[in-house]
């Protein structure tokens, strides 16, 4: 099957663009990460009708793919992969909350549609910096930095299999599907049935495949921790980028800038 | 003390299934040799092969490398001298790039970061795979893989390699790169194969297989050469030791 083809390919495309040499990927990941991490907490605790002063967020995202020179396409095409999740949330709102919120000439919009407005940009915006993040940063080296800020062993092995799982299930799952595919004419073999027995097959498949994987681990000594070879440094660099971002978010936190923005250009105008 | 020494003694394997896949298999491997297991699918090899480093604790018997028995007390430093290359290496492969992957080892054995990116480069050197390390594997063709599997196990310096197909699924040229850096290590060798011309080639001594059972173990050629054995084992002589279907002419 293309479709899941073109997701490994995504898959690597995505963390490939971390091995590249930029000032950027070359900062510390844990600069980025704590970044990242205010970020989405200054983003998501706004009240559930903001809009307007969320729009200037999209800065740090925005100034991200530029400094990492990433593409937005590919980016995009992620996100909107996940966005149905967040929308989930929301999907009810206009439905339940039909309090007229806003007044634009004859079109009246009620806090519900506001509020799924704001879950929206929340989750474009906070999605991206997240796999901004990860584009930049690399899985294994985000890991790293979570262990380096006292996040217990065990959890961060966890992530980092579930990550290498991830490549297994889609690639065993890709192998079978394209083989499902070649031998199925029209729908017949596509259906159900097949799909499900497929499933089961993939789960034992992939579990073999670990196996495997993970007996190669141990044969080259794995006990348990993925060892680092990056020397981390959290230098003035780190310093500036971490400090700089921090004050920036936490004035658009505090002030909403698009209001300020907004008036000025009124008073200019009036 | 000698820990290039392998020593299998009335080995036998009893899978949770009820399979039996090795029954009373016994020999000894002395520093330096090079040794072929070979046999048809399904006659053992790969279990045997899993025994050599641990990961299959034998039914009866007993494994010693070196000095040491493998037991679970004694798994780390068997596993230091005993270095494995898979089959697959993309099983064997994991890490972001070549040369995370081959620090992996060396990491893990506890050198530190400098020593460690010192063997690294010397093992990719050594496989002719340094411009290699920047790479993600999975941007590699089958016999760059190959080699870097190879360099990954390396940069551990064990003192016996294993090898489980190396030349499987490999084109013609990159058998032959294969086969020539293999010619030049001086570690005891232990290769699996079907290729029995890369055997011819590469070992002296071969390890026959048959239903879980050493049918034969003895120099190669005398063994490629005993035709009834090879068929009672369903295996046949290379290739280049059977007449020409062209000409004619007779192999070695």
């Amino acid at each position: 099957m293309a479709g899941i083809d073109a997701v490994i390919t995504d898959l690597h495309a995505l963390e490939g663009l971390a091995l590249e040499d930029s000032p950027l990927q070359r900062l510390d990941p844990r600069a980025k990460l704590l970044t990242t991490l205010l970020y989405i907490v200054c983003v998501v605790s706004f009240g559930r009708y903001e809009l307007s002063a969320l729009a200037p967020f999209a800065i740090f995202p925005v100034a991200m793919i530029a400094g990492g020179s990433l593409s937005l396409l590919p980016l995009l095409r992620r996100i909107v992969l996940l966005l149905p999740f967040p929308l989930m949330v929301g999907i009810f709102n206009p439905l339940i909350d039909r309090e007229i919120m806003v007044q634009l000439g004859p079109l009246a919009i009620s806090g519900g549609w506001i509020s799924l407005a704001s879950i929206f940009l929340r989750s474009l915006l906070t999605l991206g910096a997240a796999l901004v993040l990860v584009s930049v940063t690399g899985f294994p080296a985000i890991c790293a930095a979570l262990e380096r800020f006292r996040v217990p062993r065990v959890f961060v092995v966890q992530l980092l299999f579930l990550h290498r799982y991830l490549y297994v299930l889609a690639e065993e799952g890709g192998r079978m599907a394209r083989a499902r595919e070649f031998r199925s004419f029209g729908n017949r073999g596509m259906g159900i049935r097949p799909t499900t027995a497929l499933l089961g097959t993939l789960l034992f498949r992939t579990w073999d495949r670990a196996g495997r994987i993970h007996h190669a681990m141990l044969c080259r000594g794995f006990r348990g921790e993925f060892p680092v070879r990056r020397t981390f440094r959290f230098g003035l660099r780190e310093l500036l980028f971490t400090a700089g971002w921090s004050v920036l978010f936490l004035m658009l936190r505090m002030g909403n800038l698009s209001r300020i923005v907004g008036g000025l250009i009124m008073e200019v105008v009036r | 003390m000698s820990h290039h020494i392998v020593e299998v003694k009335g080995l036998s394997h009893v899978y949770p299934d009820g399979t039996h896949a090795l029954r009373d298999v016994s020999f000894r491997i002395t520093h330096g040799e090079s040794v072929a297991l070979i046999g048809a699918n399904g006659a053992g090899k790969s279990t045997l092969l899993l025994h050599l480093n641990g990961y299959l604790v034998p039914t009866q018997g007993e494994v010693r490398v070196g000095d040491l028995p493998v037991t679970r007390t004694t798994l780390n430093e068997i596993r230091r001298s005993v270095g494995m290359v898979f089959q697959n290496p993309d099983d064997q492969l994991f890490m972001p790039t070549v040369f995370d992957d081959v620090a992996f080892g060396p990491l893990n054995l506890g050198l530190p970061p400098e020593e460690a990116e010192r063997r690294v480069a010397q093992a990719l050197e050594q496989v002719d795979a340094l411009p290699l390390r920047g790479k993600p594997p999975y941007r590699l063709s089958a016999g760059e893989k190959k080699r870097v599997a190879i360099a990954a196990v390396l940069a551990m310096s064990p003192d016996i390699l294993v090898m489980d197909e190396p030349t499987d699924g490999l084109d013609p040229f990159a058998r032959r790169t294969l086969i020539g850096l293999l010619k030049e290590f001086r570690h005891t060798r232990i290769i699996t194969s079907h290729d029995l011309d890369m055997v011819l080639e590469l070992c002296q001594r071969a390890i026959v297989l048959h239903e879980g059972r050493v049918m034969a173990d003895g120099p190669v050629l005398d063994i490629f050469r005993d035709e009834a054995l090879l068929a009672a084992c369903r295996l046949e002589p290379p290739l280049s030791m059977q007449g020409c279907p062209v000409c004619g002419g007779q192999g070695r």
